[in-house]
């Protein structure tokens, strides 16, 4: 018999989805603030993903242990993905730089820390959001895997296990269409937005989050360094385009291509 | 100064990554892999600034695994005196380069629509809704390139060398079972030049295939969807434009019946010509469009593509 599976979830505290972002006035950071922040959309999905695959099969999955790595304030983030049915949590706690902001962690270093945790749970399989959708890198899921030299699928759209053999088989969305692997285990999975639609967290599940263990442990426990390799000189706003104007028919429409030389 | 292009073998071979590695300066060496890799590496050698051509051949390479590629990318960089990589930021830079740059310990630059210096980087962050300039402390700078971000260099006359590369033939257990392309006649969705998009307006699959194919077919341009209608499954979510599918910037984007998520503006707001048909006069989309027409797409459309054809 293979394994059963030890998920591992990593999740991310971002900006809620809905939230423009604003710039600060020294044009370096965003501005955080008495801004709503969210469980990362794609992290969601991945902890709904891990959930389905325990729903499936009664010995399928033996744990879903979520970790973040952030501030103190992450600690509601894994509330959230407990309350969803992950079973512990851990927080990498990276300290505060000054009164309000920790440092803000680069995929490389999130990446150190989650192999180094990853190792320290016997985990055979992670599931991740293939992207934050704050900085928009899209590299920690593949630098992961990377480190830890083990089977990568990213931007999955569905996710099956054959339990007899322990292989994964992944569907994953590609430039021109949708392409399927097959692994065995241990395998790092990043989502796309198909591969589900989270469900409503109930009143009760959200009780039942508090009582589930979570614990702390500092990057300093898994002995990596976190230091920065790029700095922000500047943010700035996109270019704001302004609207042409509306023309009242088809032919004035037509009339106004040739103008500009579209057509 | 000295950078490696990874490329995919194509169709479509995504040259302007070159022109993002040329504004670094310096020779740029391209390395290709997977069986296809000789015949592509002859059209590679006859692009402007290409210095040199290295293949992989192996079909071990086939099919991009980054369990298989990520390594060769790591052995050729360390073995030549690169300062620069590069891939594209399509579904196979996005997949491969981190692994390499993890192997390397090196924090990639994802993304870039600009190149301020060698050092210094300019990338979208939260949806476009923020411009990033970047500065990278590395060593070895590993890049992604937003492709419609930079022309295509020309092919002229160029006829640079072709070499085998380092190869390290690593294994690895992942299996490529299968794949499911969309397979279509029209240009490519990622480089077209014109782009007719449908929206949720469409209020059906079959009236998105009657309405919104024809007027493509005048005009000779690439369909995409917003997501809204990717969703409701009026069409196959290849076609998706937006922040969560393809960015693209053609010359002209037709936006039929589609209002404008902010998510889906962050793939399109760089084209050129933008056109909006919509019913709703006070849709966001009407914001940023050069020429609005406030109607009901059934009658507008149709009448469009019979005074196009003609």
């Amino acid at each position: 018999m293979p394994p059963r599976l030890n998920i591992v979830v990593p999740v991310k505290r971002v900006i809620d989805f809905a939230i423009k972002p604003r710039i600060n006035a020294s044009k370096n950071a965003i501005e955080t603030n008495g801004v709503k922040f969210s469980l990362n959309p794609f992290c969601e999905i991945a902890v709904e993903e891990a959930v389905r695959l325990r729903e499936s099969s009664k010995d399928l999955v033996e744990s879903i242990t979520l970790v973040s790595a952030g501030s103190a304030k992450a600690q509601d983030t894994l509330r959230s993905g407990l309350a969803l049915g992950a079973d512990k949590a851990t927080l990498i706690e990276i300290p505060a730089i000054d009164d309000s902001k920790s440092l803000e962690l680069e995929p490389l270093a999130v990446a150190k820390l989650l192999k180094a945790f990853v190792k320290k749970s016997n985990a055979n399989l992670v599931i991740m959001g293939k992207q934050a959708i704050d900085d928009d890198s899209n590299q920690t899921g593949q630098m992961l895997a990377g480190l830890l030299n083990w089977s990568q699928a990213t931007n999955a759209s569905k996710v099956t296990v054959d339990e007899a053999s322990g292989v994964v088989t992944v569907s994953r969305e590609v430039d021109g269409g949708t392409e399927t692997l097959s692994a065995p285990l241990p395998l790092v999975i990043t989502t796309d937005l198909r591969l589900n639609t989270p469900r409503y967290t109930k009143l009760q599940d959200i009780m039942k989050a508090k009582k589930k263990k979570t614990e702390k442990v500092s990057p300093e426990d898994l002995g990596v360094d976190i230091s920065s390799r790029l700095e922000i000189l500047s943010l700035s706003e996109p270019p704001k385009r302004t609207g042409g104007g509306k023309v009242d028919s088809v032919d004035a429409l037509i009339g106004k291509l040739k103008e500009l030389g579209a057509i | 100064l000295s950078s490696l292009v990874v490329l995919e073998t194509g169709p479509p071979a995504p040259y302007s990554v070159l022109t993002a590695a040329s504004k670094v300066g310096g020779p740029i060496t391209v390395l290709l892999a997977g069986s296809k890799a000789s015949a592509a590496a002859v059209e590679v050698a006859k692009v402007d600034g290409v210095s040199k051509v290295l293949t992989a051949s192996s079909a071990e390479y086939d099919h991009s695994l980054p369990e298989k590629l990520a390594p060769l990318i790591a052995e050729n960089v360390k073995g030549g005196s690169y300062t620069h990589v590069f891939a594209s930021a399509s579904a196979f830079g996005k997949n491969v380069l981190p692994r390499a740059a993890a192997l390397l310990d090196v924090q990639q630059i994802s993304d870039i629509t600009a190149v301020e210096s060698e050092d210094t980087f300019v990338r979208p962050i939260y949806a476009g809704n923020v411009i990033a300039t970047v500065k990278s402390k590395d060593p070895i700078k590993l890049i992604t390139v937003r492709t419609s971000a930079f022309p295509n260099p020309a092919t002229s006359g160029n006829s640079a060398p072709i070499e085998d590369a380092v190869d390290p033939a690593v294994n690895s257990q992942t299996a490529f079972v299968s794949e499911e392309l969309t397979k279509t006649e029209r240009p490519d969705l990622g480089s077209a030049k014109r782009v007719i998009s449908g929206g949720r307006g469409l209020k059906d699959k079959e009236s998105f295939d009657k309405i919104i194919y024809p007027l493509a077919d005048a005009l000779g341009a690439a369909v995409g969807a917003s997501r809204a209608a990717v969703d409701s499954g009026f069409a196959d979510n290849s076609l998706q434009v937006g922040q969560t599918g393809k960015v693209v910037a053609p010359d002209l984007y037709v936006a039929v019946g589609i209002s404008g998520a902010i998510q889906h503006l962050a793939g399109m707001k760089d084209s050129k010509t933008i056109v909006a048909i919509n019913k709703d006069a006070d849709a966001p989309i009407f914001e940023i469009a050069d020429v609005g027409l406030v109607a009901d797409l059934f009658d507008a459309v149709p009448e469009l593509t019979g005074k196009i054809k003609n």
